[in-house]
């Protein structure tokens, strides 16, 4: 895989002429050849269009222009960005061979920057799970161990960039659906502030909670990805109107004086091999010169609660369009009603009438002021906590997943042991604020492990600051399996 | 078993929801959405009363746009990607009952 | 205040009203395809308009601009605002969810002014989307009940609509349908929207019961599906008595959503209150809130133009005639206040120009081609006792027709010779010894014995004789 090179280098090296993007693509392709049959990390491969564009973007190199910051990156999109043209299913029977009539604001972006699409990737049914295999289409493979899930819902784009598929791929972070799986496949993964990246285009699923962010090798590729993915985009009201920073600004400077905060009443529920990666992550940077500064978030806790009303109930709204009306399956039946029911039912898979059947539940007549109205009141608090804990620390470490990668099947039965997997980070998707997974050294089985690091709002530069730092460390750690 | 939900409301929530279930889907929601709620008891006891709902995460305010027409999609196009169209529209079965 | 109230066995009626209006914007309240009717179907849409998948809402600035105007001439209070979302299935709303203001509207706590001296109060002017229109096929005359299936056109969806909310002020039909002439004429004068009820851009829901005159409000029901002015006070008319049958029935009135029937001129039930969906509101998380800035209200305040019932009132004062008078009413209606200024200021009279303006300038509209200035020489022609009113009346066509020119030349073409007033003295000697009787009776007081002495004179000077004059002299000699 390291010789496909990374994002940057093949953007460097396609500028400058000495790689082409078609070969750098072919590198792919025959990466996606040798193993997707395996991992089914695509729900739609576009070898077609990618080698059109390829050398549309070879030939305007060599007529002098720059074709743009990810010039020649192969780049995989989670199948929940509308793609003009091209099948975009967000897994589910519903939306099965539906072809958007517009382009989302980042598959622009990207097509402006001379990104190369080379599919679309797999993920759970609208973003609803942890493990990929709520997919209508079949369930994506780990690609370090088939024997195991990539982690969700954005698992095929993390499959896809740890296969060597692409480069580079984007996901959707709703409770942790970039972070969790790039802990899972030992990618890095990057939820940015709410706002920062436009939604416009991703389909729905919790519309307050769900930002896109890229799934990259390495920190200075997410950084050079978020370069080209963040900024006001004019046709989502939610996003943010100030400037951007340069984000690969702070990548060499070291952690040298940052106070780095550990959570002191964080959930329990993260396996030893997990935990005693995060705390020899708080070593290696005390080693570099930060400062441990110990903080307490107490509505940390009430997150998985807070998050599993809030987003079903979101969901519900927004999943309500799927109605056999406008696109889409429809399944006949003798009146209105009848059809939207039947279409419904035969659209969605389990997981999702369960979320729509609870934030139903929760937004109805009778239960909104204990539940969705409770969670939002929690939101604030653990806006507020999170706000004094960044007093006193300039970012915080915790575990990105309580776990290494898992077999498929083991949650499968018990919904709530599945959500389990989002305790540590719903919080940053309640307050908006960034949070990302770096790899660092392996666990259970030599499986990889993902340290999140968590920023206030806006503090990207400063989050991969210090991602940096632990990517450099990390290097150097022992792989083995921790004990 | 949860007694926090009856297999009633659920019932109710599946023909709010527009989910056509059989009784047996019926069944197995009201135990998994009951465990569900059991697990969420946790907030049951906390005092939120003084806190302010938060529905967003960020306190952006005044996004508006100009009132200028941009390019419409096409008709056919569209049309060509519903279950049923007829006349240059949508095509539904009868509409029986109001829900709006 | 002198309010029309309506009353039957004992019953008083009590009726608040919902107006939907369609904003007069470019586009619509979410996106960027065209506000506009009457286009070929489904030819307006967008991602937000079609609810595609990934779609997000942006609120249109000049929406919020005009709904602020509404608020403001309702006398209204413009706050801080937010956007909910209202669940419901129903296959012209494409998202599922109507995009609408809930708990924090635009506009609170107004009223509105009726010409008899009322004042209905305003709860609330909210700004929301249109949905889209369904067309009913193979039922009987396009209805929805028995239909084989229905088509769907979204042009209409996403169209902005003001709704205003008025308070249940409202006692008679006759106070009704005056709330939504009075409405729709603020509204045309405010440029916020085109009104037309026939077309749909103005749609009036009323919320009707009946109670015993001091007693607690009694159970409504909403009646919807009313496309004219008038049909407002026969629904409201028809709705009353049927509540009113029911309950001196011994039965109770539930609480419903009822359908108009034009054709029947009844009411029929559409749903039981009872079964209504559970909207599950809660904020739209796709928008964010809108902090109307006290100089952007100041500046919409500002830009007002004059209202109808404060150009009823300058009309009134100008011309001396009643401020609820017909003629006041309609040249307001259709904006010709101004022009019967112009004339004034053109050195006309005002009180003449009103009496021609409310006839023979019916159909011209707001800005007659006709200057100003020639039918203020009309009315000078008039008031210097050159020209009858009759004469007037055939000059004014005549200008109307030219679309100008000089009303003295117009006259004296036309014959229209001034009788000096020794010319007229004379006529009415001669008057008073053909009609020795008449002369006598009106002397006693009988002022209908007046006719045959002017008839007489009327027809002496076939028709020149001005008719106020010859009363004025006849009076004189009494
Ligand atoms: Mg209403
Ligand atoms: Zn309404």
């Amino acid at each position: 895989m390291a010789q496909l090179g990374t994002a940057s280098q093949i953007a460097a090296g396609v500028r400058s002429g000495s790689l082409k993007a078609a070969d750098v693509l072919e590198q792919h392709l025959a990466a996606i050849g040798a193993r997707e049959a395996e991992i089914h990390a695509f729900n739609h491969v576009m070898a077609d269009s990618a080698r059109q564009r390829a050398a549309a973007i070879d030939a305007m190199v060599v007529a002098g222009h720059d074709p743009g910051p990810l010039a020649g990156v192969p780049v995989a999109l989670k199948d929940n960005m509308c793609t003009r043209g091209v099948p975009t299913t967000c897994s589910s029977k519903i939306l099965a061979g539906w072809k958007p009539p517009y382009d989302g604001t980042v598959v622009t972006l990207l097509q402006q920057a001379g990104a190369v699409t080379v599919g679309k990737t797999n993920l759970d049914e609208f973003a609803m799970g942890s493990s990929t295999e709520n997919s209508a289409f079949g369930p994506t493979r780990n690609p370090l161990d088939t024997n195991l899930v990539p982690g969700g819902s954005s698992g095929g784009s993390a499959a896809a960039v740890a296969a060597g598929f692409a480069a580079l791929s984007f996901g959707s972070d709703t409770g942790g659906s970039i972070r969790q799986p790039a802990a899972l496949c030992g990618v890095v993964g990057v939820k940015p502030t709410y706002g920062r990246v436009s939604r416009y285009g991703l389909v729905a699923f919790a519309s307050s909670l769900d930002q896109i962010g890229p799934f990259t090798r390495t920190v200075a590729d997410a950084a050079l990805a978020l370069q080209v993915v963040c900024g006001h985009d004019p046709h989502d009201s939610t996003s943010i109107p100030d400037p951007l920073p340069d984000y690969s600004a702070l990548l060499e400077r070291g952690v040298e004086g940052l106070r780095i905060g550990r959570i002191t009443d964080l959930p329990a529920g993260a396996d030893p091999d997990v935990a005693q990666r995060v705390e020899q992550a708080f070593e290696v940077l005390t080693a570099a010169g930060a400062t441990i500064v110990d903080v307490e978030v107490p509505a940390f806790t009430y997150g998985l609660t807070a998050y599993y009303i809030i987003a079903p109930a979101e969901a519900s709204s927004n999943l309500a369009r799927y109605d056999g009306v406008r696109y889409g399956l429809r399944v006949d039946a003798s009146d209105t009603n009848a059809m939207y029911s039947a279409t419904r039912a035969a659209g969605f898979g389990d997981e999702v009438k369960r979320r729509i059947l609870l934030g139903t539940y929760a937004l109805s007549a009778g239960y909104y002021d204990a539940y969705y109205g409770k969670a939002l009141r929690i939101r604030r608090l653990m806006a507020q906590d999170f706000a004094k804990a960044y007093e006193q620390a300039d970012v915080l470490l915790t575990p990105a997943s309580p776990s290494v990668a898992f077999p498929f099947g083991s949650k499968t039965a018990d919904p709530f042991a599945m959500y389990l997997c989002d305790t540590y980070t719903i919080p940053s998707n309640l307050t908006g604020e960034p949070g990302m997974s770096v790899p660092f050294g392996t666990g259970r089985q030599g499986l990889p492990v993902g340290v999140q690091v968590l920023a206030p709002a806006l503090a990207e530069p400063l989050m991969l600051q210090v991602a940096a730092e632990l990517e450099r460390a990390a290097a150097g750690l022992d792989q083995g399996g921790a004990t | 078993m949860s007694d926090r939900l009856t297999n009633d409301a659920v019932v109710k929530v599946a023909r709010l929801a527009r989910l056509d279930l059989t009784p047996d889907e019926i069944e197995r929601a009201t135990e998994k959405l009951g465990d569900m709620l059991d697990h969420f008891a946790d907030i049951d006891a906390l005092d939120l009363s003084a806190i302010e709902p938060m529905n967003q995460p960020l306190p952006i305010v005044n996004v508006m746009r100009d009132d200028v027409v941009e390019p419409c999609l096409d008709r056919d196009e569209v049309l060509a990607a519903a279950p049923q169209a007829e006349d240059g529209r949508f095509r539904v079965p009868p509409i029986i009952g109001f829900a709006g | 205040m002198s309010q029309p109230t309506w009353t039957q066995d004992g019953y008083e009626l009590v009726v608040g009203l919902e107006v939907h209006v369609e904003l007069a914007t470019k586009t619509k309240l979410f996106s960027a395809s065209p506000n506009r009717f009457g286009d070929e179907p489904n030819t307006n849409i967008d991602p937000v308009t079609l609810g595609l998948p990934g779609a997000l809402p942006v609120l249109n600035k000049y929406a919020v601009e005009l709904g602020m105007r509404i608020g403001l001439a309702l006398n209204c209070t413009v706050q801080p605002c937010t956007f909910a979302r209202k669940n419901y299935f129903y296959p012209d709303m494409p998202t599922s969810y109507q995009i609408s203001q809930y708990e924090d509207p635009l506009n609170i706590d107004g009223w509105l002014d009726l010409p008899d001296g009322s004042r209905v109060g305003i709860e609330r002017a909210h700004m929301e989307q249109d949905a889209g229109k369904s067309t009913h096929v193979g039922g009987g005359e396009g209805r929805v009940h028995g239909a084989e299936h229905s088509l769907i056109d979204l042009n209409r969806a996403g169209v902005p609509l003001v709704e205003i909310v008025s308070r249940p002020d409202i006692r008679s039909p006759e106070q009704a349908r005056s709330f939504v002439n009075e409405l729709r004429a603020i509204l045309l004068t405010i440029g916020a929207s085109d009104a037309k009820m026939e077309e749909g851009s103005m749609r009036v829901d009323a919320n009707v019961s009946v109670r015993r005159p001091g007693a607690e409000l009694g159970t409504r029901c909403e009646i919807k599906n009313v496309n004219s002015v008038r049909s407002v006070g026969r629904a409201i008319e028809y709705e009353a008595r049927r509540q009113i049958l029911m309950l001196d029935a011994g039965e109770s009135i539930r609480q419903q959503t009822r359908h108009w029937d034009e054709g029947d001129g009844r009411t029929h039930t559409l749903r039981d209150k009872e079964d209504a969906d559970d909207y599950r509101y809660f904020l739209e998380p796709d928008l964010v809130p809108v902090m109307p800035s006290a100089e952007w209200i100041d500046a919409v305040r500002a830009s007002l133009p004059m209202l109808p019932a404060a150009r009823r009132t300058r009309l009134a004062e100008a011309t001396g005639l009643a401020v609820d008078s017909e003629a006041i009413g309609s040249i307001v209606d259709r904006g010709q206040d101004d022009y019967a200024f112009a004339v004034h200021d053109a050195g006309g009279d005002i009180g003449r120009a009103v009496v021609h303006l409310k006839e023979a300038f019916a159909e011209l509209g707001a800005e007659p081609a006709l200057p100003a200035a020639d039918l203020a020489g009309l009315t000078r022609l008039e008031v210097e006792g050159k020209l009858t009113a009759t004469q007037a009346k055939t000059v004014v066509a005549e200008l109307i027709e030219q679309g100008g020119g000089d009303a003295a030349a117009i006259a004296a073409a036309k014959g229209f010779e001034a009788m000096d007033t020794s010319e007229l003295e004379t006529m009415v000697d001669e008057a008073i010894a053909a009609q020795p009787d008449a002369w006598e009776k009106f002397r006693a007081g009988e002022n209908k014995a007046m006719g045959a002495l002017v008839g007489h004179i009327m027809k002496a000077s076939r028709g020149q004789a001005d008719g106020k004059l010859v009363t004025r002299i006849l009076n004189a000699r009494k």
